[in-house]
């Protein structure tokens, strides 16, 4: 079988007849760092040209269609442009935390990746405390952003970054209570448990309506979160040109807009795993035949599936929705989404006290 | 960005407050759709003034059509609201046609009045779009094109040209329709009412736009009567104001529409106000379309116009408001002074009035439902 | 209310207005130095409530300026136009701002194409033209540009 898991096996497998364990696993490390580079910059390719297809489908257009076969190369013709442009350094700007900003954004969207679990035992790092890592690393993001904006010297930059500052950290408990709510059903922080603990159905299906508030409260707690429209304030470009990138062009730029769209895809990939059962197929309790069926569907597949029609929604709130305002944005956390996530949380509580979920 | 911010902090010699920035939306910002310059005052998030800066885009077409004749400078008044184009010639030939006293044919005015009113379309066609692209929805403007292309191609059929059409000339207009033009018309009424519902669900009932529109910049009525404000801009505060009523002129007074009028004053009664307008305009099309009288499209005119010694104003109902043609002749083929009073200008005055206590996200709102064209207040 | 009611209304209420024939509404000369008063008559006077000032601008007569204003009264749907001479080489009114807010611009319009001084302005700066602009209005007739004019 082809699966994830097997090409690590045999990979280590090959390694370690070749070399002693201490050089097996330093060799395991380079390769890991690599393959999350290559899945970086992947997702963003991928991702971009995803995002520019659906929106033209929903503006009823074509969309790129000129470089490549339907023009699904016009990423990388992207990518080459953004390479070869100039990266300027304004001069007022604080050159190195102005410099230091893009790759805090990206280091950040990588470290990321290391808890996930894309595939039935594949995961970089299994560790115990797998959930609170996420949204502990995930906070960081807010202080990439926080710098750009300062050390840009440009109001624009500096407003952006201050909008971004106080909806990041706002959201942030929404998005959090809605993860603690799953930890509550499955009582782990760990990821590898917690998708075992959807075996028999996905916890979505599991928990009735509280869990499904969480989901949605979540779904839109990291929407804007990551940024993005319908609270893309921290770069509303009609008000604030391009928010806190705005002095910000060629690769450096380019680091932000993929770490963008990684972390759309890590939100989304922990939406997953929380509440989609991550790469467990789509399991009915004790129906162990139609179970069976579910199980040849290999389990990279149900996690992408998974995740991409995550993303899919994301970005179709992008496109139908216009942007909130700042005081609007904060009443809607502050007024509804916290009390609304808080009372969940309680009844979570106690579903899972009573043995009330399935 | 800051230079041009020291400049303006000398020139005014006032010390800034405490805690107060100074912020620059525009020459080149994407909310200002053109070249306008709005230096504001901010406190946070929160407005404390807003001051335009014109003259980027400033012609002066006024000077300009001192020395082009009166069949010429007719051409040059489509720059200036190059969205209401064929309006801005209407009020022109209206002008010379005042002064030289001539009668302008039963068919030239239903095809004046009929293109006036698929201008007015495609120009609120294209706010609409453009206003949802401010408030961050990037869809409606496809949707908005999607039938404003159709009129630009019944235009594009008719007169040769899709958006700067110098289709009018005193007497009449320039050409006779083309025999597609009912056809064409009247699929484009077909396509419109199917479609118009998409409008409501995308943006009018849209909770977030909703949000973002009502009590945003509320002007009173007393107020954009001072302001000088016209259009639906004034109808959305209750002002009753349009020209096409007050002061007819071609067929306006044999034809039956209602003139939209919203109370509230705010962003979401003038956005109210144009997509109704937009209905009306279709009411017009539809009586007219098929009763455009045969007969001539262009009165004789003398080859050198020349308009008797004295004073005259003419006024339309351009999309964004009254626009008035002011010409003082001293009897030659050119005009001695011409004054175009355009709304944009006046509508823009009131900017700062409204705009003062509220978020700089509901500048974008209010910058939006002002509809603001830049060439037409720089003319 | 005809015009010619209208007209004799107003030189009742504004004797100093002298009727000027012709044009599509009643026309009314007046002094410079009595268009702040009047102008506060017209805009209050309970039967006339000229309080929508639609169009004003000015004209270089090469002789002098004039000052027009087309004000509009939006209950009985009135118009009357009222002109003013002033003197060419030291042109100055009184600023009409505070009673019509539109004209706030027009007047900064007027000022820097015509150099027209508005006495009492709240904000008389340059509007249109560049900062620091030193050199003639550009809407008199002796203006001359021989870079961006093309004479036909």
């Amino acid at each position: 079988m082809w699966s994830f898991s097997n090409i690590a096996d045999s990979i280590h497998n090959g390694l370690s007849q070749t070399f002693n364990p201490t050089v097996t696993v330093i060799l395991e490390m380079v390769i890991a760092g690599l393959a999350v580079i290559g899945l970086f910059a992947m997702l963003g390719l991928v991702l971009v040209i995803m995002e520019r297809k659906v929106s033209a489908w929903m503006q009823i257009r074509l969309g790129p269609n000129r470089v490549g076969p339907k023009g699904m190369l016009q990423s990388f013709a992207d990518t080459l442009k953004l390479l070869v442009k100039e990266g300027l350094t304004p001069n007022g700007a604080d050159k190195f935390l102005f410099n230091l900003a893009p790759f805090i954004a990206m280091i950040v969207a990588m470290l990321l990746m290391a808890p996930i679990a894309f595939a039935k035992d594949f995961q970089l790092w299994d560790l115990n405390i797998g959930v609170l890592y996420v949204s502990a690393i995930s906070s960081i993001m807010v202080i990439s952003i926080l710098m750009a904006g300062w050390a840009s010297n440009n109001k624009y930059s500096l407003m952006g970054a201050m909008r971004s500052g106080a909806q990041i950290v706002s959201y942030e408990l929404s998005a959090g209570l809605s993860i603690l709510s799953i930890v509550i059903l499955t009582g782990s922080l760990k990821v590898s448990t917690i998708i075992q603990s959807q075996a028999d159905g996905w916890w979505i299906f599991k928990g009735h309506i509280p869990a499904i508030i969480a989901f949605i409260i979540f779904i839109i707690a990291v929407t804007a979160e990551t940024n993005r429209a319908p609270f893309d304030l921290a770069e509303a470009e009609s008000e604030l040109t391009a928010g806190f990138h705005t002095e910000y062009s060629g690769m450096k730029f380019a680091l932000f807009f993929l770490a963008e769209y990684v972390n759309v895809f890590i939100v989304c990939a922990i939406g997953t795993i929380l509440f989609l059962g991550g790469w467990m197929p789509f399991h009915i309790g004790h129906w162990e035949g139609f179970n069976h069926v579910m199980d040849y569907i290999p389990s990279s597949i149900w996690f992408f599936g998974k995740t991409f029609f995550l993303i899919f929604i994301i970005m179709w709130f992008r496109w139908t929705f216009p942007r909130l305002r700042i005081d609007q944005l904060l009443n809607l956390e502050w007024k509804y989404l916290l009390p609304i996530s808080m009372i969940n949380v309680l009844v979570i509580t106690a579903m899972a006290i009573l043995k009330w979920h399935f | 960005m800051y230079r041009t911010t020291e400049i303006v902090n000398q020139e005014e010699g006032q010390p800034l407050e405490d805690g107060d920035m100074i912020i620059n939306v525009g020459p080149q910002h994407p909310a200002t759709h053109g070249v306008l310059h709005l230096v504001i005052t901010l406190n946070g998030e929160t407005i404390k003034k807003v001051e335009p800066h014109l003259g980027y885009i400033h012609r002066s077409i006024e000077k300009m059509c001192e020395s082009l004749s009166y069949r010429q400078f007719i051409y040059v008044t489509s720059r200036m609201d190059y969205l209401s184009a064929h309006i801005n010639n209407h009020a022109c030939a209206l002008c010379v046609e005042k002064g030289l006293e001539v009668e302008i044919p039963p068919r030239a005015q239903v095809i004046r009045v009929l293109m006036d009113e698929l201008t007015r379309i495609a120009s609120h066609e294209l706010w609409w779009g453009a206003m949802a692209m401010d408030l961050g929805a990037f869809t409606p403007f496809f949707y908005a094109f999607r039938e404003r292309e159709s009129i630009n191609d019944i235009m594009e059929e008719t007169c040769g040209a899709r958006l700067t059409m110098n289709y009018n000339v005193p007497g009449g207009v320039m050409h006779d329709l083309h025999p597609n033009f009912q056809k064409r018309v009247k699929d484009f009424i077909q396509l419109y009412k199917k479609k118009i519902h998409e409008y409501d669900e995308m943006v009018t009932g849209n909770i977030i736009f909703q949000n973002r529109m009502k009590n945003v910049g509320v002007l009173s009525a007393a107020d954009a009567i001072s302001y000088g404000c016209t259009g639906p801009t004034a109808r959305g505060s209750g002002v009753s104001c349009d020209v096409r009523k007050h002061f007819p002129y071609e067929i306006y007074n044999q034809i039956s529409f209602d003139e939209v009028l919203e109370t509230q004053g705010d962003s979401y009664a003038r956005y109210l106000v144009r997509i109704k307008e937009m209905q009306q305009s279709i009411r017009i099309i539809e009586q007219l379309i098929d009763n455009i009288p045969e007969g001539d499209f262009l009165t004789k005119t003398k080859a050198v116009l020349k308009l008797p010694k004295g004073e005259f104003y003419s006024q339309v109902e351009t999309a964004r408001g009254e626009l008035g043609v002011y010409i003082v002749s001293e009897g030659g083929s050119t005009p001695y002074r011409i004054k175009f009073r355009s709304p944009g200008f006046s509508n823009l005055s009131v900017l700062d009035h409204i705009a003062r206590g509220s978020k700089i996200g509901d500048l974008v709102a209010m910058m939006g439902t002002l509809d603001l064209v830049i060439p037409d207040i720089d003319r | 209310m005809t015009q010619e009611e209208l007209k004799i209304k107003i030189t009742e209420i504004l004797p100093e207005a002298t009727i000027e024939e012709g044009g599509d509404w009643p026309s009314f000369d007046l002094p410079a130095e009595k268009w702040l008063t009047a102008a506060e008559t017209l805009r209050q006077q309970a039967s006339l409530q000229m309080d929508f000032l639609f169009c004003l601008t000015c004209i270089d007569w090469k002789t002098h300026l004039t000052m027009v204003y087309h004000l509009r009264s939006t209950t009985s749907q009135q118009n009357i136009v009222i002109k003013i001479k002033l003197d060419t080489a030291k042109p100055e009114i009184e600023s009409v701002a505070h009673i019509w807010r539109t004209a706030e611009f027009h007047e900064r319009e007027v000022y820097e194409m015509f150099g027209v001084n508005f006495l009492h302005h709240p904000d008389l700066r340059l509007l249109i033209l560049p900062d620091g602009w030193e050199g003639k209005n550009p809407l008199r007739k002796d203006f001359e540009d021989p870079v961006n004019m093309i004479k036909l």
